[in-house]
């Protein structure tokens, strides 16, 4: 009902993503064994229109968990515990773990994904063309002849041969598949982007490529997106905001400059400080220990088994997300990081 | 491995259905020992009797008991599949294990000859066999030849497993370390590749049961030994279906597909226990 | 060589291998026994009352003759190669003088036309049934005619043939349980004659059905529970694609493929258990003809039927294996 009664300046300012709370467990139990892994844990978020947000993190630190629990893509074992996921698209809101038939009809016309590894993301044994119409023709209320015009006229702004269309995936490369899959998510013009490390499994080169197509398609549309991966120059490159995940926590969040230049959070000036520098040939320092195991996580903040900063504090008390300056961090000792 | 017995008796359903079906029809078949009369005799008891307190299944035409010789006969059917999964797992994990391990042209030079025979008829070729050994045709022959004709599908199964821990690390480390070839094979990789195996046997047993029922059904076994398939073939000989003897062919029907039954049941949930994916949809049920 | 070149000529070798290699081991099988076929023949057929010993003397010579077991083995190996290209195994002793060869090709058209009915709806039927259980996981209708099919599934043929006649030849008689056909008709392209086939017909055909069912619809049930979980699956639920189109287009589609390629590998098997219900049912096909031959001691016959089921099967796995390329591009295309 409030949606109805917003103004469209309200409209305008209010974010297209909302995070509440959101927890996320894989729950096993098999032979009698019940196992719990806390990959989301307890992350508020929210994301405005227009934006390019990057999560970053470690593998299996739970940034992948959390961008699929936004996209509403997870299958069991993995499932919602706790909180919620709402987008605002055209004023009207969709709450994903709510409203299961209304966010099946959003997909695609107003919200679409990039999937990781998405070399394997096309149907090998059909060709190009019948993905796209499956995932566009009917949200596009045009007849097919027009619908295909508007296909060559989007591949060809996206620099591919509209030939691409009557081909099987096998006989296009790593790269045009991954121009094809982009094509693919932005055919419709959706308000929303969400991509799971779109560019890691390609040769720089061809990152690159990519890494600016995406920025330009966005930039032409006005999407906003959230995208994960764990290569922070490829954060640098695009993202407006940064959030920084550890042990399916969000530990820090913030405008990309300020994160790389003044990192508040112990952790994320490790992650910057082993970035290579050009001309810097001092040894990278490597942190000690593994990421925490997620079925038993360290008690209170999850970094202090490898935190150099550690108190006393950190070990039983869990800080919490608190705003400072520009962004968001948590930590006991935030004031106390440099950047190395 | 005994823990692994408890837990699957506890938490799968289906296996635990399969263990006691088999278990109880294993029992039946040991009791045989302690037969009151000898499983060859013939004409011994009134022929054509109904089941009774006196014969629980009733008699055979010929004067036997049915109860006694099934019970002879299931312990004589099991035997024969035993000895056939048995040679047949032999030659099968071996030429898998080295197939897969070689890799390259020698492991494609076994898998055309693998393939090849799998694209061969096994009924016909053991029927000639059959055929031509007539009177000097024995159990052990006829075990050995449905052995020789039973290895190449689960050959084919053990070399993917084999293939995917080549490249493995602790493979690289074990040559590294100076261990010989079956060294690797038998101490690295068997334990990765033991519970294909185990599914396999399962899969090989059933179908060698069916193969004994199914031969000597047709009289193609000696017949004088209680099987399974004999009892059915000597039924049909005396027209026990015409002449309202039902119980001769209906006990050993039944026994037969409680035991298959049983074993199936085995073979699909400890293929359940292996197979993680399986696991996985099993959750998200 | 493009891919698909190369798979063709993988295809014929392996063809012509199996081929090779089946022959082969049916001449080894029948030489390396202690059975000599001569002996045992002469010992037939002086069995029923021919005992001159200079007709037996001539008997036995026309026998070695006619089996090829003449010269070292080499020669009876490379007479046996040209007998199997010219297709002539001898007349049949127990159908004397009728050749072999016409015996095996008046029953093959039974067998053939058996087999292939009941391939079809097995294989259909049971990869339907299994890929929607594989799919609707939890649907209890499907759950409850899986547990059916997987049942009978290792049930050798003969056992559900048997119970199969006896429930709908005996305590309810509504099929005939002998023969091809009615006796009296004369074969042709008459109604009557038809209805008479497919009646004839049904219990053979229900009980290959029955015993094949499972397999396929075991191994497409766990091919689409390992293919729901693929990107290209899971990507097109995120997509927002109808699920009768993913089920359709993304998942059964694709795991057709290797139950294509199954089908193949199994049709040695298969023939086995037709082998075996046309005994049971006495339907005139090569597997009567062969258990017949057995019974009656037809040593040319036997192995004829071996020999051409030998090469029938081989012929059948390299017209699936040509027709593969037809559904998947990744073999046309590469």
């Amino acid at each position: 009902m409030l949606d109805a009664l917003a103004t469209p300046s309200e409209t305008r300012t209010r974010p297209i993503l909302e995070v509440k709370g959101l927890k996320a467990y894989y729950q096993m139990n098999y032979f009698g064994v019940q196992r719990e892994v806390r990959a989301v844990d307890d992350v508020t978020m929210t994301i405005s229109r227009g934006e390019i947000y990057g999560i970053a993190g470690e593998s299996s630190s739970g940034k992948s968990s959390l961008i699929k629990t936004i996209a509403g893509a997870i299958r069991p074992p993995l499932r919602v515990v706790e909180g919620s996921v709402k987008f605002d698209f055209g004023g009207k809101t969709l709450d994903v773990y709510a409203d299961p038939a209304r966010m099946k009809a959003a997909r695609w016309q107003h919200l679409s994904y990039i999937m990781q590894g998405s070399m394997n993301v096309l149907n090998p044994v059909r060709k190009v063309k019948h993905a796209f119409h499956d995932f566009a023709y009917k949200h596009m209320s045009l007849g097919e002849g027009d619908f295909r015009q508007r296909l060559v006229s989007h591949l060809e702004r996206i620099g591919l041969d509209p030939r691409v269309l009557e081909s099987y995936p096998h006989q296009l490369s790593g790269g045009m598949r991954q121009r094809l899959t982009i094509a693919l998510a932005t055919v419709c013009e959706p308000e929303f982007i969400i991509a799971d490390e779109p560019t890691t499994a390609l040769d720089v080169l061809v990152q690159q490529d990519v890494l600016a197509l995406i920025k330009d398609v966005q930039r032409r549309m006005g999407s906003s997106i959230i995208f994960v991966t764990h290569d922070m120059t490829v954060h640098a490159a695009i993202a407006d905001r940064i959030g920084i995940v550890y042990a399916g926590r969000l530990v820090e969040e913030g405008p990309t400059l300020d994160v790389f230049q003044q990192p508040q959070h112990p952790y994320t000036a490790h992650l910057i400080a082993s970035l290579p520098r050009i001309g810097d040939l001092r040894k990278r320092k490597a942190l000690p220990g593994k990421p925490p195991n997620l079925s038993e996580p360290p008690s209170g903040c999850r970094f202090h088994p490898r935190c150099p900063l550690a108190i006393d504090i950190c070990k039983t008390e869990n800080p919490p997300l608190e705003t400072r300056g520009t962004g968001r961090v948590a930590c006991w000792r935030a004031g106390e990081v440099e950047a190395a | 491995m005994f823990k692994v017995l408890i837990d699957l008796l506890r938490y799968n359903r289906e296996f635990a259905i399969g263990f006691v079906l088999t278990a109880g029809i294993f029992l039946f078949a040991l009791a045989h020992f302690w037969a009151p009369l000898p499983d060859t005799a013939i004409y011994l008891l009134p022929p054509d009797m109904p089941p009774s307190t006196e014969y629980w299944f009733g008699t055979t035409s010929r004067g036997q008991d049915v109860l006694w010789q099934m019970s002879s006969a299931i312990w004589n059917t099991m035997l024969f599949g035993l000895t056939v999964t048995i040679i047949s797992r032999i030659l099968a994990v071996a030429v898998g294990m080295v197939s897969g391990y070689l890799g390259g042209r020698w492991d494609q030079a076994m898998m055309t000859i693998n393939d090849t025979m799998i694209a061969l008829p096994n009924i016909p070729i053991l029927l000639l066999v059959y055929f031509v050994m007539r009177d000097s045709m024995s159990w052990p022959i006829l075990a050995l030849t449905a052995a020789l004709l039973g290895w190449n599908y689960d050959a084919r199964l053990i070399r993917s497993v084999t293939l995917s821990l080549r490249n493995r690390e602790f493979t690289r480390h074990a040559v590294f370390a100076g261990m010989s070839v079956p060294q690797i094979l038998v101490r690295q990789h068997l334990p990765y590749v033991m519970p294909v195996i185990f599914f396999t046997a399962m899969n090989n047993l059933i179908w060698a049961i069916g193969l004994e029922v199914t031969l000597s059904v047709l009289g193609f076994s000696d017949i004088n030994r209680p099987t399974i398939g004999g009892m059915i073939y000597w039924a049909n000989q005396h027209q026990a279906i015409i002449a309202g003897i039902w119980w001769w062919i209906a006990f050993p029907i039944g026994a037969i597909v409680l035991l298959f039954l049983g074993l199936f049941l085995l073979a699909i949930s400890v293929n359940e226990y292996i197979d993680p994916r399986s696991r996985l949809s099993r959750m998200g049920a | 060589m493009n891919g698909f070149a190369k798979y063709l000529v993988q295809r014929l070798f392996q063809f012509f291998l199996v081929i090779f290699l089946g022959v082969s081991l049916a001449f080894l099988i029948t030489n390396l026994s202690p059975v000599d076929p001569v002996e045992q023949s002469v010992a037939l057929m002086t069995n029923f009352g021919a005992t001159d010993p200079r007709a037996v003397e001539l008997m036995r010579e026309a026998l070695a003759e006619l089996y090829g077991l003449q010269g070292t083995v080499l020669d009876q190996y490379l007479s046996f190669w040209g007998r199997v290209i010219r297709g002539d195994f001898g007349p049949s002793l127990s159908a004397f003088p009728t050749p072999v060869m016409s015996l095996i090709m008046s029953a093959l058209p039974w067998t053939i036309g058996l087999l292939t009915l009941a391939l079809a709806i097995s294989w259909s039927l049971g990869n339907l049934l299994g890929a929607l259980a594989g799919y609707y996981r939890s649907n209890l209708l499907l759950r409850l005619s899986g547990a059916a099919v997987m049942a009978l599934h290792p049930v050798p043929a003969y056992i559900i043939g048997l119970v199969l006649l006896l429930l709908l030849g005996f305590i309810w008689p509504v099929l005939p349980i002998s023969g091809g056909a009615q006796m009296n008709l004369q074969p042709g392209f008459t109604i009557d004659y038809i209805y008479s086939l497919i009646l004839h017909g049904t219990l053979p055909a229900l009980t290959l059905v029955l015993v094949g069912i499972g397999s396929w619809f075991i191994s497409m049930r766990s091919l689409v529970s390992n293919i729901v979980t693929d990107d290209h699956v899971v990507y097109a639920e995120l997509g927002g694609v109808s699920s009768g189109k993913i089920f359709s287009q993304y998942v059964a589609r694709n795991a057709l493929l290797p139950q294509l390629t199954g089908l193949a590998l199994s049709l040695g098997n298969v023939f086995g258990g037709a082998v075996i219900t046309e005994f049971l049912f006495n339907y005139p096909g090569v597997g009567r003809l062969l258990i017949q031959g057995i019974y009656r001691g037809d040593y040319s016959l036997v192995l004829g039927v071996t020999t051409m089921s030998i090469i029938a099967v081989a012929v059948a796995v390299f017209i699936i294996d040509l027709l593969y390329p037809l559904i998947d591009p990744r073999v046309r295309l590469s």
